[in-house]
């Protein structure tokens, strides 16, 4: 009884911690259950055009970071003949290229591509701006006075204020101050002066309208508002809408330029972008990738390693899909695991051609073995003879079929020879043993069990599901100790012993 | 097509999986198996605890011993020639009849000298024995036919199957061979399977293809005018394999040579699950019954144990 108790603790265990796995890659990895879904990443290419003079220039550009729903995932530039260096400093990173003499007209290009995430991970804590009072001379100031004075009423705290003072300097009703105004700071800067000099601690910064396939454009300001250094607010500057709209990157938050330009003139920058539908698992393992983090799972691999664990990682399913067959069904196939041998080797060359090819190479083989159990060999020798038959019917059979335009025909060099090989001396002994019948049923069994398997196995979801969570394995095993302890009828001994069970008492 | 678990539990039909957790692995010690799937051992255990088995001409070790053995058999009139480790009656050749160096096989094919060495080649390379690992061929006398079972076999020897389960000869049946079977006295290849009267040796109920049939289908013989002689001593046979062997679950294969009377062919520590079809009757409550006494304390001798099971498991009124 206690030994019960202990296999069941073990089920159990297994259970849980399978679950827990794949709940846990779920949630904190967030690799979604169904493989369709796709992940968006933004392409961004931020194009930078000036004049050189044949001086030596040197060209700071402001680089954005991973921010609320966005991550970054990859930068790079295309520059010719430019030094380039990222400078980081207070959380501010700059691209700069440098040249010792530039003639011309001149491109650098900086691209970015960033995942659109909710749940990004990013680290910026932004530096409170600066308060400095701008003092206006008059009659600047009486005119700006007016604007504060009417937004200072109608407002209760610095968001309000902020959310007035756009308002007032987009309505109509001053157009006469603010085009006064606007002759010696822009609408923009007006804003930040004057929420400065009302003690709010605020700064333009500049972001992106992300749209699809958008060429030639520029950034938009802000105004980012500051009640403290964890509580601020984006504010946009036609409307006074408060929030940062979804699909917008910022992409200067720090106070500081967009392009630094030293020794060239006609600088401009401009922006292209393109929205990018990936598998969410390559977003997540390029995400991953940048991640400086202990990562246990398959996806710290390299990726020629990956794709050999996406194979073996099947094969429990297969073996779960055998031992079903087998305890519950009750099927006979010739060699126990064969048929998931057998389904992996139609993984690789698709169904159709593999089971053809299948057929082909063991029906020429028995064929041949037929002839070969006449020449009374010894065991080893005849198998090794049958291996060598079984590789001269795959080269023939490859060449033809390649011959006359069959490619698919080369996939038969994904069975495994000595499988086959196996199959063959198997079937020829049964054969001779007990005739084609059992041949038939215990091939077709075979057969009809690695197609199943091979069904499970090529399911695009079980393969995204055992792949991408490693805890279904132990689920899968749990439920095979389960099966081992079935002492129940198999679906096939309800038919068998069903003359028995009709009787009458 | 298929009946309810229910209604087959009811009856007490054990089922291939119960089979293998509930009796086989908690009764059949591992170490033992090798006891009953060499048969060359199974011979040497026999023979220690005096149980009456067929006689052994010579076994052939090596493929340089089978030219050897050639004029051996020469001398012999019939002869069997088995694989040591050879399981479900596969590797079986049964030589029937020698006359100056022809042999004949059961259905009266000849079979030339190059195809029992090749046999004996097959069986030496592992050709027959679970895993294909080395063997040795047995060659051991023919039985003689015991001509009470004229009429109901075809061709092949008829045996007997006994189900020990703790010593306790719980189920039996005879096996016939057919044509369809080609001879050979295996159910799933088309063999009668006879149920047997565990108390008096009488024919139950027979079945063929898993279906109940009336007469034997090549001789057209009654099957129920079967009956086996000498069951008293058939039953203590196959309960005393329970001491030789070791195994809580066996099968015993037993024929009935003409001379010798029951004799001990081979024993299975896996028998399968046709004997209840071939007896109509399910053998789990046989089963709980001696697991139940077994657990009491019951402790009996092979005779007592003979005694009880003809008591208790006995279908048909014995008239004295």
């Amino acid at each position: 009884m206690n030994s019960k108790k202990i296999f069941y603790s073990i089920v159990a265990l297994c259970l849980i911690l399978g679950t827990l796995m794949i709940v846990n890659r779920h949630t904190t990895d967030e690799v979604p259950f169904y493989p369709g879904e796709t992940r968006q990443i933004w392409s961004v290419e931020a194009k930078v055009e000036f004049e050189a003079s044949g001086e030596p220039v040197t060209i700071s550009f402001a680089a954005p970071g991973s921010q609320a729903g966005f991550t970054l995932i990859e930068e790079s530039t295309a520059s010719l003949d430019y030094g380039l260096s990222y400078v980081e400093n207070d959380h501010a990173s700059r691209a700069i290229w440098t040249k010792r003499k530039a003639q011309g007209s001149q491109e650098l290009y900086y691209k970015a591509r960033f995942l659109v995430d909710p749940k990004a991970d990013y680290s910026i804590i932004p530096k409170l701006p600066n308060t400095n009072f701008t003092s206006f001379p008059e009659p600047y100031n009486t005119a700006a006075s007016q604007l504060v004075k009417q937004a200072h009423e109608l407002s209760a705290d610095a968001y309000s204020y902020t959310r007035e003072l756009i308002k007032q300097l987009n309505s109509n009703d001053n157009a006469q101050n603010i085009g006064l105004l606007n002759s010696v700071k822009s609408k923009n800067q007006l804003i930040e002066a004057l929420l400065k000099n009302a003690e709010v601690p605020a700064r333009l910064v500049r972001g992106l309208y992300l749209e699809d396939g958008r060429r030639r454009q520029s950034t938009v300001d802000f105004v980012q508002v500051f009640k403290d250094e964890n509580n601020w607010q984006l504010f946009n500057l036609e409307d006074g809408s408060q929030g940062k709209p979804e699909n917008v990157l910022l992409w200067e938050y720090n106070g500081e330029s967009m392009l630094d330009v030293d020794g060239a003139v006609n600088s401009r920058v401009t922006f292209a972008m393109i929205l990018e539908e990936q598998s969410a698992r390559a977003a997540i393992a390029s995400k991953k990738s940048t991640q400086d983090l202990l990562n246990f799972s398959i996806d710290s691999l390299p990726l020629e390693e990956q794709a050999l664990f996406k194979t073996i990682l099947l094969i429990p399913i297969g073996v779960l899909i055998v031992v079903m067959l087998r305890v519950l069904v009750g099927l006979k196939t010739s060699g126990t695991f064969m048929p998931v041998l057998i389904a992996m080797a139609f993984v690789q060359t698709s169904l159709i051609t593999g089971l053809i090819g299948f057929v082909l190479v063991v029906g020429v083989g028995l064929i041949i073995r037929s002839y070969l159990s006449h020449l009374n060999l010894l065991l080893v020798s005849r198998i090794s003879a049958v291996i060598i038959s079984v590789i001269a019917i795959i080269t023939i059979f490859s060449v033809i079929s390649f011959k006359i335009g069959l490619t698919e025909g080369l996939k038969i060099t994904f069975f495994p020879m000595i499988i086959l090989s196996w199959t063959i001396e198997r079937m020829s002994v049964l054969w001779e043993e007990e005739g084609p019948k059992e041949v038939l049923q215990q091939g077709g069994g075979s057969l009809f069990v690695a197609v199943l398997a091979f069904a499970a196995m090529n399911n695009e979801l079980v393969r995204h599901l055992t792949f991408n969570f490693i805890g279904l394995q132990l689920i899968v095993l749990a439920v095979i100790l389960i099966l081992g302890n079935y002492t129940g009828y198999r679906l096939l001994e309800l038919r068998r012993f069903k003359p028995l069970a009709s009787q009458e008492d | 097509m298929f009946t309810s678990p229910t209604k087959l539990s009811r009856k007490g039909i054990m089922g291939m999986n119960q089979r293998n957790i509930g009796y086989i692995s908690r009764y059949n010690p591992r170490r033992l198996f090798p006891l009953v799937d060499n048969k060359l051992k199974t011979k040497i255990i026999a023979q220690r605890d005096g149980v009456t088995i067929p006689s052994l001409i010579g076994v052939v070790r090596a493929q340089f011993d089978i030219k050897k053995a050639m004029p051996m058999l020469e001398r012999q009139q019939g002869f069997v020639i088995k694989p040591a480790k050879g399981s479900g009656g596969k590797g079986i050749l049964v030589i029937t009849k020698q006359e100056g160096g022809r042999y004949y096989k059961p259905n009266g094919a000849e079979a030339s000298v190059e195809d029992i060495q090749r046999h004996m080649s097959n069986i030496l390379a592992g050709l027959f024995s679970l895993g294909g690992s080395a063997d040795v061929a047995v060659i051991e006398a023919l039985i003689k036919f015991d001509s009470c079972f004229e009429g109901f076999s075809f061709e092949g020897v008829p045996d007997v199957r006994v189900i020990v389960f703790q010593g306790y000869p719980v189920m039996a049946m005879m096996r016939l061979s057919t044509a369809a079977s080609d001879g050979k006295a295996n159910l799933h290849q088309g063999a009668v399977g006879v149920g047997i009267d565990i108390g008096t040796g009488k024919a139950l109920h027979a079945v063929q293809f898993d279906m109940p049939i009336q007469k034997h289908p090549d001789t057209d013989r009654d099957l129920q005018e079967l009956v086996v002689p000498h069951w008293q001593r058939l039953m203590e046979l196959a309960s005393s394999c329970f001491e030789m062997s070791g195994l809580g679950y066996l099968g015993t294969d037993m024929v009935l040579d003409r001379d010798e009377g029951p004799m001990l062919l081979e024993l299975n520590a896996r028998p399968g699950l046709a004997i209840q079809i071939a007896n109509g009757d399910g053998i789990l409550p046989r089963l709980r019954l001696i697991e139940q006494m077994v657990k009491d304390g019951v402790q009996m001798t092979p005779l007592e144990r003979v005694e009880f099971c003809k008591k208790e498991f006995g279908r048909i009124e014995t008239n004295n």
